[in-house]
């Protein structure tokens, strides 16, 4: 086979062309490099200017990763830990989880009332809120410190009763973030129930009538709320939580009265028993 | 300030970049486990709790 000169130019060509292609290469790295360290130093006030505005882009970018960390992380973190303590209080729970029969007997006499946890973020409930959604169950911890309403849930005032206790219980929640366990407080309408389960029984209050008051009104966590002088012959569920959403200027304030009460011995409320047998099957 | 510690991190580009990206995931880790809950005690807008306000 003959082959045309031109062909067998093209061939040489194409490998010039590519160990050119390579030196070309080679000669620009060469030159950038050499072209780098000529360059004339950046002045100081230059290089002062330079880090400032780098350091200040960084404080910006930590500000925006903190609002991200608080209005959304903390959410995650929070819900983790409420539920891994609410499958854990429903496992060590004793008591049938079916609900007791229609005709059943509804009067069991005066609420049981169970002692005061002796160490704060002792996980001692679990609190049901139907109008928060059909899933709502949360944890009911001792205390109102960072440290429980950050992770655990509702927080109970110690000053306050236990629940099913004449006086006043009372929890704290946050509105927003650390698991927004009140988020929906405003939605509540009277006639609500919130079911609330300690190792004794299920307490059913009845949510009447929410309030907003300043930060400094220590005045709702009475026996009868806001009736100093008041004697307390009534059992009130308060909830105290953050108002307006997103802020702290107020408080706003959810009052329930007990309406019933049952050992755990005899099942929980029929509203609330595929959640309970939900919780304690760890789902 | 960060194209200097860029610049100053040892091995080629592809390494450099790698040994960057690690840089600024413990950063960002860091701050979440550690500066921003510590942090957060000072932020007043989630206070949900009643007679602690002046």
């Amino acid at each position: 086979m003959v082959r045309s000169p031109g062909h067998v130019d093209s061939a040489v060509g194409v490998d010039e062309l590519i160990s050119d292609n390579e030196n070309v290469r080679h000669q620009r790295r060469r030159a950038a490099r050499r072209q780098r360290a000529q360059r004339p130093k950046q002045g100081f006030f230059r290089t002062l200017v330079q880090i400032i505005g780098e350091l200040l882009i960084t404080c910006g970018i930590i500000l925006l990763l903190f609002v991200v960390w608080e209005l959304w992380w903390t959410n995650i973190e929070a819900n983790t830990a409420q539920q891994a303590a609410v499958s854990q209080f429903a496992q060590e729970f004793q008591g049938p989880v079916t609900p007791p029969a229609p005709a059943a007997p509804t009067d069991f006499g005066p609420p049981k009332v169970m002692d005061a946890p002796e160490l704060p973020s002792t996980v001692f409930g679990i609190a049901y809120v139907p109008r928060f959604g059909e899933n709502y169950s949360r944890p009911l911890v001792e205390g109102v410190g960072q440290a429980q309403l950050d992770t655990l849930g509702l927080g109970r005032y110690d000053s306050s009763t236990m629940p099913g206790g004449v006086g006043n219980f009372a929890v704290a929640g946050h509105r927003q973030t650390h698991g927004a366990v009140l988020d929906a407080i405003h939605t509540l309408v009277p006639g609500d129930k919130i079911y609330i389960q300690t190792k004794d029984g299920y307490y059913t209050y009845v949510f009447r009538n929410n309030q907003i008051v300043m930060p400094s009104r220590g005045d709702v966590l009475l026996p009868v709320p806001t009736q100093p002088d008041a004697k307390a012959t009534e059992r009130f569920l308060t909830m105290t939580s953050c108002n307006p959403r997103f802020g702290a200027e107020e408080r706003i304030i959810a009052y329930s009265i007990l309406e019933s009460w049952q050992p755990a011995s005899v099942g929980p409320p029929a509203a609330i028993a595929a959640q309970v047998a939900a919780n304690q099957k760890g789902q | 300030m960060y194209g200097w510690i860029f610049r100053h991190l040892p091995g080629p580009l592809w390494f450099r970049i790698i040994t960057a990206v690690l840089f600024v995931v413990a950063a960002v880790f860091l701050l979440m486990q550690y500066a921003f809950p510590w942090l957060s005690q000072f932020n007043p807008l989630t206070d949900s709790t009643i007679g602690s306000g002046p």
